[in-house]
C-alpha cells in the first residue's frame, strides 16, 4: 500500500509465509481454485463452440420444443450455481479456519 | 447489447402520467437516499468504499445492481425476441464469467486493495507508473461504458415516456447526467450502494412479477411458450436454435468466440465491478456478495429467457413490430402491457409504466457506478499518488473526487449528445474486451505470479488496452460496414469513410492473448527485487487478510 510496512509488520509477514500452516492453506486455495477455473472455462469454451460449429446436434429435440441447445445451456446455470455453492463450502471448511487463526497470530504480533 | 438509438415509438400513450409519476418517484426516492448517506459520509473510506460497512447480502444486490444494466434487462430479452436462442448466449457468458470473480480476485483484492483496482497493483509495483496506467484503463473502460449507457438513457427514457424529438433526447441525457453527478457528489459509495441496492430490488420483483405472469398465460408449460415463439416468430424451429444471428458465415461465428471470451474473463477485470468488494468489512463479506450476485444474476437471466421466448409468442403483428423497430428494447415494456390486460387496459398500462420505471432505475444505478469508479480513482490515483505522492489529506482527496464526478459527469453529457447519431453499441463489448484484455492480465499476473514487476504492468496494461482499440478501431464496427440488404452504413463513420482490415467485431480473441503475452514479455525482461520480496507479504495478506484494510466504526 502507500504506507509502508513497519519491520515489525514485515518480520511477522515473513514468518507467516514461510509457516507450515500458511504452505497449506495456499495449497488448499490453489487445489481448489485453479483446477475448477480450467473446468468450467473449458466447459464454457465447448458450449460456445458447440453452438457455433454442432447445429445439427443442438437442434436435437429432447423434450416437445426443448432441444439440447436450451437444455446445453440451462446445465451452464447449473454447474455455475454448483461450483459457486462448492467453493463457499470448501472455503468455509477448509480456507476460513487457516487464515482466521494466521490472522488472530498477526494481529497478536504486530500490535504488540 | 443492441443499438438503441434512432427509434420512434407510436404506442397508445394512455400510461404516459402514470409512467411520468413513476420516474418522478423513482428520482424522489434515489435523492432522498443520497442524502441521507451524504450525511454520514465523513472519512475518505467513507466516500470511497462506504466505510466498508455494507454486509454481504447487502453488497450482493448491489453488484448485481452495479451488473445488471439496461442492456441487459431491456438489451437481453429483447435480443431473444427478435432472434430467438442468439440472444440467450450473451447471458450466459456474462453469468459463468462471475466465477472467475469469486474463484479468483473478489477475496484476495478486498485483503490486499484499498480503494481502486490500481491499489492492488502498487502494493508491490513503483507507485507512480503503475497508478497511471491502472487508472487510465480504469477511466477509459468506465467512459465507453458509461457513454454507451448514456445515450441508451436518452432514447430509451424518451421512449418509455412517449415523448418524440431531439429535444426531449437531449434533455434526458442531461437530466440523467445531472442525477448521477449527485449521486455520486453528494451520496458517495455509500449513497451510490444504496441506489443500487434498490435498484436491484426493483429490477428483481418487476421481473418476477412479469415472468410468473407470462408463465401463467401458458400454464407454466415451457415447451408451449417455446412452440408459440417459434411458430409466432416465423421462423420456427430455427428460433429455438443457436445460429440465427451468429451462425451466418465462419466470420460470424470466430467473431461469437471472440466475443464469449470477452464476456467470460471481462466481468472480473471491470473497475466498477472490483471496487464494490472493498465496501464490505472482510473477505469473507466478499465471498458473500458474489454468492449473492450470482444467485440474483443468475435467476435473472433465467427469467429474461421467459421474458424474451413470451414476448415473441404473445405479443401481435403490430407490437412485435414495434419490437424490432425498437432494436427489441421493447420487448420487456410491451409484454409487460400485454400480460396486464393488453393495450387500452388499466392493468396494461399499470404493468408497462412500472417497468418503465424500473428500466429508469436500472440507468441510473448503473451510471452512477460508473462515474463514482472514474472520480475514485483520477482523485485516490492520480491525485493522491501520482500528483500528490501520497501527501494529501484526506479532505483534499475527497473534495478532488467530487471536482472529479462533476468533471467526468460534464464530459460524458458532451460526449452522450452528439454520440446519439451514432452507431456506438459496440462500446459495451469494447469495455469488456479492454477489461479482458488489460485489467485481467495484470491482476492475474499480480496475484499469482512472484516474479511479475512493474514493467510486466505498464506492459500488460498499456499492451492490452491499445491492442483491444486498435483492432476495433479497424473493424467494421467503426468503418466499412452496411447491411447488406437495405445498404444502410452500420459503422460508426459515414458510408464513404472505409479503412477497415480487422474482419472481427469483437477483438478479445487476438487483444486478450496479447495483452497476457505483454505482460508476460514485459516481466522477462526486467527484474525488480523489491517486487519480488513485497510478493510474500502480498500472498500472505490477500489469503488470509493479516493487516487487510477494516471497516470503519462510526
Amino acid at each position: 500500500m502507500v504506507e509502508q510496512t513497519t519491520t515489525q509488520q514485515h518480520e511477522t509477514y515473513e514468518r507467516i509465509h514461510a509457516s507450515e500452516d500458511f504452505a497449506e492453506l495456499r495449497r488448499r486455495y490453489r487445489g481448489f481454485a485453479f483446477p475448477m477455473t480450467v473446468a468450467f472455462m473449458v466447459w464454457y469454451l465447448l458450449y460456445v463452440l458447440a453452438s457455433s460449429w454442432a447445429n445439427d446436434f443442438m437442434a436435437t429435440q429432447v423434450v416437445g420444443n426443448i432441444n439440447v441447445a436450451l437444455v446445453f445451456g440451462l446445465l451452464q446455470f447449473v454447474s455455475t450455481f454448483l461450483i459457486a455453492w462448492l467453493y463457499a463450502r470448501h472455503a468455509n471448511q477448509k480456507l476460513d479456519p487457516i487464515s482466521d487463526r494466521l490472522r488472530a497470530e498477526y494481529d497478536s504480533e504486530v500490535s504488540r | 447489447m443492441s443499438a438503441i438509438d434512432n427509434v420512434v415509438l407510436s404506442a397508445d400513450t394512455s400510461h404516459q402520467p402514470l409512467t411520468t409519476t413513476l420516474f418522478v418517484l423513482v428520482v424522489l426516492a434515489t435523492l432522498a437516499i443520497t442524502v441521507w448517506a451524504g450525511r454520514q459520509t465523513k472519512t475518505a473510506t467513507d466516500y470511497y468504499a462506504g466505510g466498508r460497512s455494507f454486509t454481504g447480502v447487502q453488497n450482493g444486490f448491489a453488484v448485481a445492481g452495479d451488473y445488471m444494466s439496461a442492456a441487459s434487462f431491456l438489451g437481453i430479452s429483447g435480443a431473444i425476441a427478435l432472434t430467438g436462442y442468439d440472444g440467450f448466449l450473451y447471458s450466459i457468458g456474462f453469468l459463468v464469467a462471475w466465477l472467475v470473480a469469486l474463484l479468483l480476485v473478489a477475496e484476495l483484492l478486498r485483503n490486499s486493495g484499498r480503494y481502486t483496482m490500481a491499489d492492488q497493483l502498487a502494493f508491490r509495483m513503483r507507485q507512480r507508473p503503475v497508478r497511471t496506467a491502472a487508472s487510465v484503463s480504469t477511466v477509459v473502460v468506465s467512459i465507453f461504458y458509461l457513454l454507451a449507457q448514456m445515450v441508451g438513457a436518452g432514447a430509451l427514457v424518451s421512449l418509455l415516456l412517449a415523448v418524440e424529438g431531439d429535444a426531449a433526447k437531449n434533455l434526458t441525457i442531461v437530466a440523467v447526467g445531472a442525477l448521477m453527478i449527485f449521486y455520486v457528489t453528494v451520496g458517495g459509495m455509500k449513497g451510490t450502494t444504496w441506489v443500487q441496492i434498490v435498484k436491484a430490488v426493483l429490477l428483481m420483483s418487476g421481473t418476477i412479477l412479469i415472468t410468473v405472469l407470462v408463465l401463467a398465460k401458458f400454464n407454466f408449460n415451457i415447451s408451449d411458450m417455446l412452440g408459440g415463439a417459434a411458430e409466432n416468430s416465423g421462423a420456427g424451429q430455427a428460433f429455438l436454435e443457436p445460429g440465427l444471428k451468429y451462425g451466418v458465415d465462419t466470420t460470424a461465428k470466430i467473431d461469437f468466440l471472440s466475443l464469449g471470451l470477452a464476456l467470460v474473463l471481462g466481468t472480473a477485470g471491470l473497475p466498477h465491478i472490483l471496487i464494490r468488494f472493498y465496501t464490505v468489512p472482510t473477505a469473507k463479506q466478499a465471498r458473500s456478495s458474489v454468492l449473492w450476485a450470482i444467485s440474483l444474476i443468475g435467476s435473472f437471466y433465467l427469467m429474461t429467457l421467459v421474458l424474451g421466448f413470451g414476448a415473441a409468442a404473445l405479443l401481435s403483428d403490430g407490437a412485435y413490430g414495434q419490437v424490432a423497430d425498437s432494436d427489441g428494447n421493447l420487448a420487456s415494456p410491451l409484454l409487460a402491457e400485454e400480460v396486464g390486460g393488453g393495450p387500452g387496459s388499466n392493468g396494461g398500462a399499470i404493468l408497462l409504466a412500472l417497468i418503465a420505471a424500473v428500466a429508469f432505475a436500472t440507468i441510473l444505478a448503473v451510471v452512477a457506478g460508473l462515474t463514482l469508479t472514474s472520480a475514485s480513482s483520477v482523485a485516490h490515483d492520480i491525485y493522491a499518488n501520482v500528483i500528490r505522492r501520497g501527501k494529501a489529506t484526506e479532505r483534499d482527496e475527497v473534495q478532488v473526487a467530487r471536482g472529479a464526478a462533476i468533471a467526468i459527469g460534464a464530459v460524458a453529457i458532451l460526449l452522450a449528445i452528439p454520440a446519439q447519431d451514432l452507431n456506438i453499441a459496440f462500446l459495451v463489448a469494447l469495455a469488456f474486451a479492454v477489461a479482458a484484455s488489460a485489467n485481467v492480465p495484470a491482476l492475474l499476473y499480480n496475484l499469482f505470479w512472484k516474479r511479475f514487476n512493474t514493467r510486466g504492468a505498464l506492459w500488460s496494461i498499456y499492451g492490452g488496452l491499445s491492442s483491444a482499440v486498435i483492432l476495433v478501431f479497424f473493424s467494421p464496427v467503426v468503418s466499412g460496414k452496411v447491411d447488406p440488404a437495405t445498404g444502410e452504413n452500420l459503422a460508426l463513420f459515414p458510408a464513404s469513410v472505409d479503412f477497415q482490415w480487422f474482419p472481427l467485431e469483437n477483438p478479445g480473441i487476438v487483444s486478450i492473448p496479447l495483452g497476457f503475452l505483454f505482460g508476460f514479455i514485459g516481466t522477462i525482461t526486467a527484474r525488480d527485487r523489491t517486487a519480488e520480496e513485497k510478493y510474500d507479504e502480498l500472498e500472505v495478506r490477500a489469503l488470509t487478510g493479516a493487516g487487510a484494510e477494516k471497516a470503519v466504526s462510526h
